[in-house]
């Protein structure tokens, strides 16, 4: 436990320590050869963090509230795509090549057509984050449901269990660590779809700071604001271990 | 209990089984042995109602439809298939579980049955914590709550080690001289077979066929490092042997064949 948490901050200690000698000297402005202002520190990027703490607070709550709920309606999705469908081999093999070939849309792109039918508010980002975690969330509880093993479905069968029953007893506890593997690649993804959905049209989240920022050539204030992010992912990822460990504990 | 009449057993263009009558009365063990391959376990799933043959008939306890002969049967699976999320007793109680009772009521009737099993005071341990005979036992005892009167054991102790299979056989007859029923139990292990069973029908390789019966040389509760020196039971086994050989032309069946005399023709 103490490795997964001493190694990971030893290798950003590493790489931010070099960041910082190759951006303090200028090394890395000369070697990309911009204004030193375009390339920041991590020392910079620290204080423009904590100078514009209050203002980072309130928007990076915002898009905390657009990953978690969409995360949420994601995985209610999915775990209805895999469960509800398991039993009906015809409806699932109907639906499964639609949602692959949904995964293709660019979402970037249809972002503002969802601003124009679900308007400015927090639906649209809600329908961009729940639509990137659906997808991992849905394939690997469906693959999961269909790892049981086939011994065990004939013993069920013989100590007369329903579908049903073979359903919630068999097939729903060895999907679960499948469900969850897919809940840490959906939760991963959760905040880039926060900053699309917040692109395509928002007052507020860390994405329309991101946006503004990079309009002011503030490169100090955008790192922050993708600091930001990536650690929501990380705290996310982690919260998704967390309670796997305590679900799945026979494992 | 159960009969099978002429049947036969085709998938993917291959025959499986060819011709095959059993016949087994109420509390009668059967054993099946045959080569690896043979059709051995299929017949199983047959006659439990896991399958519908495609000639012929199955029936047990009257029942001729697959519904009807699963009402009947319950099946052990080759490995044990405890469920690794559900504790012993829990594992145990599946089928009464499924039939509807309460979680409480059901392991109360579930845990009864640990002591004599050998497996009291480990009610609330998970599988992957049971030693390979206690996973064993816990299997068994899931198939004999049930309640069904016949149970269709598929190779139950083949993943045992040899020391721990020989005290499981010794058990399983002492469990079946206390509480008895009406099994089929299939194994590639001859020796398991003439110890446990009171008749033992040797299958050809694929298409299966009968081609050899052999009615237990000794009482089952034995002792049994007696029984299994006994030298009926040796000429039992020698026979069965022999007869395995010739069948499965050539094919690997047990350790002991490479020593067992061996009929040229």
């Amino acid at each position: 436990m103490t490795r997964r948490i001493v190694l990971p901050v030893a290798a950003l200690a590493a790489l931010v320590g070099l960041w910082q000698l190759a951006a303090s000297t200028g090394v890395l402005a000369d070697v990309l050869d911009v204004e030193s202002f375009l390339v920041p520190s991590p020392a910079e990027i620290a204080s423009a963090l904590w100078e514009n703490r209050s203002l980072f607070a309130e928007n990076a709550w915002v898009t905390l509230q657009e990953i978690l709920l969409g995360f949420l309606c994601g995985l209610a999705l999915g775990l209805a795509f895999g469960l509800l469908l398991r039993p009906f081999e015809l409806l699932r093999l109907s639906f499964y090549p639609l949602i692959v070939g949904s995964q293709a849309i660019p979402i970037i792109v249809f972002a503002p057509i969802l601003v124009v039918w679900f308007g400015y508010g927090i639906w649209p980002k809600l329908v961009v984050v729940a639509l990137v975690c659906f997808f991992p969330i849905a394939v690997a509880t469906a693959d999961g449901l269909r790892a049981v093993d086939p011994e065990a479905t004939k013993m069920m069968r013989t100590l007369d269990a329903s579908r049903a029953q073979l359903l919630w007893r068999l097939e729903a506890p060895t999907a679960l660590p499948f469900t969850f593997s897919g809940a840490k690649i959906g939760v991963t993804f959760a905040p880039i779809a926060a900053v699309f959905g917040e692109w395509a049209g928002a007052n507020s989240g860390l994405g329309v700071l991101i946006r503004e920022d990079n309009a002011h050539l503030a490169t100090d204030r955008m790192f922050a604001a993708a600091f930001l992010l990536a650690a929501i992912a990380v705290a996310l990822y982690g919260l998704v271990a967390i309670v796997e460990r305590r679900v799945v504990t026979w494992r | 209990m159960f009969s099978v009449r002429d049947l036969f057993h085709a998938y993917g263009g291959l025959i499986a089984i060819e011709r095959l009558d059993l016949e087994t009365p109420e509390n009668g063990v059967l054993g099946v042995v045959g080569p690896s391959g043979c059709g051995k376990s299929t017949l199983l799933e047959l006659i439990a109602g896991l399958q519908q043959p495609s000639g012929g008939t199955v029936e047990v306890g009257g029942a001729t439809d697959p519904a009807g002969r699963l009402a009947h049967c319950a099946f052990m699976p080759q490995r044990d298939s405890l469920l690794p999320w559900l504790s012993a007793v829990d594992n145990a109680a599946l089928a009464l579980r499924n039939r509807g009772e309460h979680r409480r009521a059901a392991r109360g009737q579930a845990g009864r049955h640990f002591e004599r099993f050998g497996l009291a005071g480990f009610e609330r341990t998970r599988p992957a914590e049971l030693s390979g005979g206690m996973r064993q036992r816990v299997a068994f005892l899931r198939t004999l709550v049930a309640g069904k009167p016949v149970l269709a054991l598929d190779e139950p102790f083949a993943s045992l080690d040899a020391i721990t299979r020989a005290e499981m056989q010794a058990w399983l007859a002492a469990t079946l001289a206390a509480d008895p029923r009406t099994v089929v139990l299939v194994t590639h292990d001859v020796e398991e077979a003439l110890y446990l069973c009171d008749r033992v029908v040797v299958l050809s390789a694929r298409p299966a066929r009968v081609v050899e019966e052999l009615s237990a040389p000794a009482p089952r509760a034995h002792n049994r490092d007696a029984a299994v020196t006994d030298p009926a039971f040796v000429a039992a086994r020698e026979r069965a042997m022999a007869v395995l050989h010739r069948g499965s032309r050539g094919a690997f069946v047990n350790q002991e064949l490479t020593n067992a005399p061996v009929e040229t023709e």
